[in-house]
């Protein structure tokens, strides 16, 4: 079963690091990731661009707009996930828990349905 | 040289395997050694024409890429490959790996290796694939849809895990087996039901793994004639396969009762149904493979959905549940006690079942409960139930189908 461990950025909490720790916090990432990959779990692994840089696409008519946006009224925003193929749902949840970033925000677990990486579907 | 030659060759791969691990032990390297020979036959025979011999063939080439991998760890002085790892651990006892006759007794070692305890289910199930039913990686990580690179670490894992559990290449002795061969049962079932019922991914059936499973269940059969819960899966399978053609209409999922049976294979369902005879005439115990196997056939032999035999099925299902609790069953049980005793006793016996917090919130559970409200005449709750099922259901199809039994209620 595939699931899809998002971790919500907020500005001011990843801010608030001193790049000594930021680098531990990374380090220990990378690491959480290898085992991830080396334990034959991990399907990817993303970081999303400051929702700042984030566009809107439309199509209306033919013609499509691009805006800047959304400008969600919230200061939590998808920062990166994780997609992870494991056993079961306790499995995801104890992956969730190694991730370094929960010990400063909570990271979401989704189930994913269906779909796969490119050579798969 | 054609495509169904190399698929003989996968066919082969437990008895290369066997030969190669008998011979040098070293279970990890030579399913890696069994592969790589596997795709220099894919490359070389379609142009240089099969051997007369493939067999021979596999275990010569996977042979020296074993010896092969062995120098090279003894060179880079990773392991201890001394003179001895290169030689037959017991060249004066067993057989030449080319020779006959242990055949059977190595897929079944194999088996046992690859769905051995200590490792997860999901990589029991890729290791079986790869060392017994000759799936290549790619192959079997399309089927799970994962990357390749995932499925390879998941193998190279799972190969690791079992040597250092020291897992023996041997079979243990009879009081033993039977209950390790049961956690092989295990492992194929889980293949099956992949390839059945799809939990991810834009196809309703992966035959690739349907068929892989009722291979290799028709290998165990084979192999353990007189175990009752083997012949048990097999049927199982067959009947449950039997339906295939049938559970898909303008695609869309078709529910049991609704299927077209002219399209249902009937030599599938003879072969099951005197499998299932056959065993529940013989067993002195009845397994949990052997009686789902049974509630298949009553379905699988009723002319219509009408003419189903609800207080068989429901027999059956009491022994199930009795025997092996296990909330699936019994949620399966309560459309049958629906069928026998009304929709209102098998709510009742639905709510109790949902104590069960395993259950509690699988689709299954709420799409069982729109069911029998639905055939309680409340509508509105029917409805409300079927949304809240299609919202946790984990296959596409699944979901389509109970969103069409709402629509179908409502209009």
């Amino acid at each position: 079963m595939k699931y899809m461990l998002i971790i919500y950025g907020n500005d001011e909490l990843w801010s608030s690091f001193p790049p000594e720790q930021m680098q531990d916090i990374i380090a220990r990432t990378d690491a959480h990731n290898r085992a991830l990959i080396e334990s034959g779990e991990m399907v990817g692994a993303f970081g999303v661009a400051d929702q700042s840089a984030s566009k809107l696409v439309s199509v209306a008519g033919g013609e499509s707009t691009v805006t800047d946006g959304p400008y969600i009224e919230t200061k939590e925003y998808i920062g990166s996930f994780t997609i992870v193929d494991v056993e079961d749902e306790a499995r995801a949840l104890e992956i969730a828990a190694r991730n370094p970033a929960s010990e400063f925000t909570k990271v979401e677990v989704r189930a994913l349905l269906h779909g796969g990486t490119a050579d798969e579907l | 040289m054609d495509e169904v030659r190399i698929e003989d060759a996968a066919r082969l791969v437990p008895a290369v395997l066997g030969a190669l691990v008998r011979r040098y032990g070293h279970f990890d390297l030579a399913e890696d050694a069994v592969q790589e020979a596997l795709l220099a036959a894919t490359r070389q025979w379609p142009e240089d024409g099969a051997p007369t011999d493939p067999k021979a063939w596999l275990v010569r080439v996977a042979s020296r890429r074993l010896v092969d991998a062995l120098r090279s760890e003894e060179a880079r002085g990773r392991r201890e490959a001394s003179e001895a790892a290169l030689s037959p651990v017991d060249s004066h006892l067993a057989p030449a790996p080319d020779e006959v006759g242990t055949e059977d007794d190595d897929t079944l070692r194999l088996l046992l290796l690859c769905c051995h305890e200590a490792l997860t289910s999901s990589s029991q199930v890729a290791l079986t694939l790869r060392a017994v039913g000759g799936l290549t990686t790619r192959e079997i990580a399309t089927a799970f849809l994962v990357p390749e690179t995932t499925m390879a670490q998941r193998i190279a894992r799972a190969k690791a895990t079992v040597m250092r559990a020291g897992a023996r290449f041997e079979l243990p002795p009879e009081a033993d087996l039977t209950a390790r061969v049961q956690a092989v049962l295990k492992v194929l079932y889980l293949v099956f039901n992949e390839g059945y019922l799809t939990s991810s991914g834009p196809e309703l059936h992966r035959r690739d793994l349907t068929e892989e499973a009722i291979g290799l269940a028709r290998e165990v059969h084979r192999l353990r004639p007189d175990d009752p819960e083997a012949a048990g899966l097999l049927a199982l399978m067959l009947l449950t396969d039997a339906r295939r053609p049938a559970r898909l209409r303008d695609g869309a999922l078709v529910p049991l009762d609704e299927q077209d049976r002219s399209l249902w294979d009937r030599s599938a369902i003879a072969e099951g149904v005197a499998l299932v005879e056959a065993t529940l005439a013989s067993s002195p115990g009845l397994g949990p493979f052997q009686l789902q196997a049974a509630i298949a056939a009553v379905h699988d032999e009723a002319p219509s959905a009408a003419e189903t035999d609800w207080t068989e099925i429901l027999a059956l299902y009491d022994l199930l549940v009795s025997i092996a609790p296990n909330p699936v069953a019994a949620l399966n049980r309560t459309v049958a006690v629906a069928e026998v005793h009304g929709p209102s006793a098998a709510l009742a016996l639905l709510d109790s079942l949902t104590e069960d917090p395993r259950i509690a919130g699988h689709h299954r559970t709420h799409a069982v409960r729109a069911f029998l409200l639905e055939r309680a005449g409340d509508t509105e709750a029917a409805a409300a139930a079927y949304i809240e099922a299609a919202r946790r259901a984990t296959s596409q199809f699944e979901r389509q189908h109970l969103q069409t039994r709402v629509a179908r209620l409502s209009s």
